[in-house]
């Protein structure tokens, strides 16, 4: 499955983020879509280091055309508040 | 080295002369931190610049490991061997690796021929500023950087501070030093940090296209050019191996460098 790749003057909504993050961490990943929830814990979920913490940060960044400071980051678990944090830089 | 001599095959990294390029590839796992043997391999490879044929174009520096470009000092290494001395000795010790690593990466700066740094993945701490050294900077798109050695209590030991402000500035290097956040291959871009952004596993692939272009151009020529716009920045090398050590002396860097040593956090290069 290929996750359509934002355009920089599109404006998701809140579910449309969180959808496309399941998405793409389901691709990237390769854990089957319906297996991701919003509200569990992405680490865990995926199964992902620290290594691959930076490349999902990056593949987001790429993604929604933003800039996803590390520290805003820091603590977050689940899906859903990672899709708030992008959503408000768009 | 003639470039048709052998190539080198060490633990930490290995070269070999493709098409009157000197090919460089890291590979010690797990992401090619520095430590005594990464600068044992890159003295080497130092004497190797100083005594280059005039056949040779170009330096191609890259990494073989998935992972990435290079995460940076061997900090596991600098903890443990900080633990089994007393702290004049474990002082001393610093401060002769950063005068190594320094005289190292100084050559790599100056040297006559064209460097590039092919990156992806993790480009973090010393393994930046080993891209920083190089002439061009060549980005997978999935490369990330940063100067993360505040959390430690200390600062980027390689030359990382000058090198970056000569480039970039000081309003950069504020930036990136001061929030110790990581950023991507296309803000690199932007900052005019990166040259070329290129797709996932592309870099290698692109640095050898830009190496060919290089060696259609008198050697010399590009040789007076580099000297021209790229001075060394030798007296604020010699001032960041001095701020490092006073910084190291302190206890609060054994707690941070411990701290990173037993972390299992998602993102231990965070404070």
């Amino acid at each position: 499955m290929k996750v359509n790749k934002m355009k920089a003057n599109d404006m998701p909504t809140a579910n449309q983020t969180l959808d496309e993050i399941l998405s793409l961490a389901s691709v990237h990943f390769k854990v089957p879509r319906e297996k991701l929830h919003p509200d569990e814990d992405f680490f865990i979920a995926l199964g992902i280091d620290s290594l691959q913490t930076l490349e999902l940060l990056t593949r987001l960044e790429h993604h929604f055309h933003v800039e996803l400071p590390d520290y805003e980051l820091q603590g977050v678990t689940d899906f859903r508040t990672l899709a708030g944090k992008i959503q408000a830089r768009l | 080295m003639s470039v048709s001599s052998p190539a080198h095959d060490g633990s930490a990294l290995s070269w070999q002369v493709r098409e009157g390029v000197i090919e460089v590839a890291l590979h010690r796992e797990p992401c090619n931190e520095i430590g005594s043997l990464a600068l044992e391999e890159l003295e080497k490879f130092a004497g190797v610049l100083e005594g280059l044929p005039g056949d040779a174009h170009a330096i191609i520096i890259y990494s073989d490991l998935k992972a990435g470009f290079c995460a940076g000092a061997d900090l596991r290494e600098l903890y443990q061997r900080s633990q089994a001395m007393d702290k004049s000795a474990a002082l001393k010790g610093v401060r002769d690796f950063l005068e190594r690593i320094h005289r190292v990466l100084n050559l790599i700066d100056a040297a006559p021929l064209t460097t590039i740094a092919a990156v992806h993945g993790v480009t973090f701490g010393g393994g930046f500023e080993l891209a920083l050294a190089c002439d061009l900077i060549i980005a997978d798109k999935m490369a990330r950087f940063c100067f993360p050695e505040l959390r430690l209590g200390l600062i980027p030991g390689f030359g990382g501070i000058p090198r970056l402000k000569r480039d970039l500035g000081n309003a950069v290097v504020r930036d990136l030093l001061l929030t110790g956040r990581s950023f991507n291959a296309t803000k690199a871009q932007q900052m005019g940090l990166v040259s070329q952004v290129v797709g996932e596993g592309e870099a290698l692939r692109a640095a050898r296209a830009t190496a060919a272009q290089l060696g259609k151009f008198d050697r010399e020529t590009a040789a007076a050019a580099k000297r021209f716009i790229k001075p060394i920045p030798h007296e604020e090398l010699r001032r960041e191996i001095d701020i490092f050590c006073e910084l190291f002396s302190r206890p609060a860097v054994e707690a941070g460098l411990k701290k990173f040593v037993e972390s299992t956090e998602a993102q231990p290069y965070l404070p």
